[in-house]
């Protein structure tokens, strides 16, 4: 199934949940926070939160930054 | 004598007490070592962060947080680049969903050439998120009635601009400054504008609680060394302010008695 991941199409497999997906991302759950279709997923729903084709997902983290 | 010095002074936001009175950015640097070497210099416990999308194409390249410590740093987290309430909004409650924190910047700005803060806008964002249990530093126009009127709200510090984020102009309206600091019972914080460590310490010599800065650090020639200039200036503008400074004189004052002359 085809989900927008971070503004961009991407592939996933039908009935993957969050953990999955980061799993397939190789990424570390501790420092980031998802949000789909617009809703915050908390880290502690990821396991359960089953991804549906065309969900919007987004993945972020901290970067460095003062203003601007 | 028992001269009040550094650490029984610190800097308390939010029912938490800090022993720097510097908060730096971490925007801007060459790399990540520069960042954690400077942050390291300026003596900082305070560091803002902005949130921004995971590189998903590369999941394994180094990040902010393998360098700056969250356990000795506390992050603040920005909503730098945000131009409506609604976005930072948006971008804090995911900043919480991070790591849990509840202690956050908001700024919501004008437009790109000034980055000025937009006061409807960010007013708009601070009440909706103190009523989500946000403590929030507000990033503001150095205007004595928007300051009053986010700290009617409930904000836990006042952070307004000395000049232009990213101008290193220095404090261009110290009047307004001084009346904010008067005026506020949370803590007052010159954000943006800095630009050399004498704009650190005029910001603390009139009375703010604290200072903020990225560039003026990040884009000297040497960020480690101006880090520590930083670190300095702001504690000797604090210690001024403390002090109290003498009288303005119109003429000369000898230091010297002038009995007994010969």
């Amino acid at each position: 199934m085809e989900i927008t991941l971070n503004g961009e199409k991407f592939t996933l497999e039908t009935g993957s949940n969050i953990v999955n997906l980061i799993d397939k991302l190789d990424l570390n759950a501790d420092k980031l926070a998802i949000e789909r279709n617009l809703e915050i997923v908390p880290k502690s729903k990821f396991a359960m939160t089953i991804i549906e084709e065309g969900d919007k997902l987004e993945i972020v983290h901290f970067i460095g930054g003062g203003e601007e | 004598m028992n001269i009040m010095v550094d650490s029984s002074d610190e800097l308390r936001v939010a029912e938490r007490s800090f022993s720097s009175r510097l908060l730096i950015g971490t925007g801007k640097y060459r790399d990540f070592e520069e960042t954690a070497a400077a942050a390291e210099a300026s003596g900082a416990d305070i560091v803002t962060v902005a949130v921004r999308r995971v590189n998903i194409s590369n999941p394994g390249e180094p990040v902010l947080m393998d360098y700056l410590d969250p356990s000795r740093f506390t992050y603040l987290p920005n909503t730098a680049g945000c131009f409506t309430a609604e976005d930072a909004v948006r971008t804090l409650r995911l900043a919480r969903e991070v790591g849990g924190w509840d202690l956050v910047k908001l700024e919501v700005l004008w437009d790109h050439a000034t980055l000025y803060p937009n006061m409807l806008e960010t007013l708009t964002g601070a009440e909706i998120l103190i009523k989500e249990g946000f403590k929030v530093m507000v990033y503001c126009s150095d205007d004595p009635v928007m300051a009053k009127r986010l700290e009617d709200i409930g904000v836990h510090a006042i952070m307004p601009l000395g000049a232009p984020i990213g101008s290193g102009l220095g404090i261009q309206n110290k009047v307004g400054i001084r009346l904010i600091v008067e005026q506020s019972s949370v803590p007052v914080l010159v954000d943006a504008g800095v630009g050399t460590a004498s704009d650190a310490s005029e910001a603390m010599e009139l009375g703010c609680d604290g200072v903020l800065m990225n560039t003026a650090i990040a884009e000297a020639k040497n960020p480690v060394q101006m880090a520590v200039a930083m670190r300095y200036a702001v504690k000797a503008g604090r210690n001024a302010y403390l002090a109290g400074r003498m009288q303005r004189k119109l003429y000369a004052d000898p230091s010297s008695p002038l009995s007994g002359l010969i």
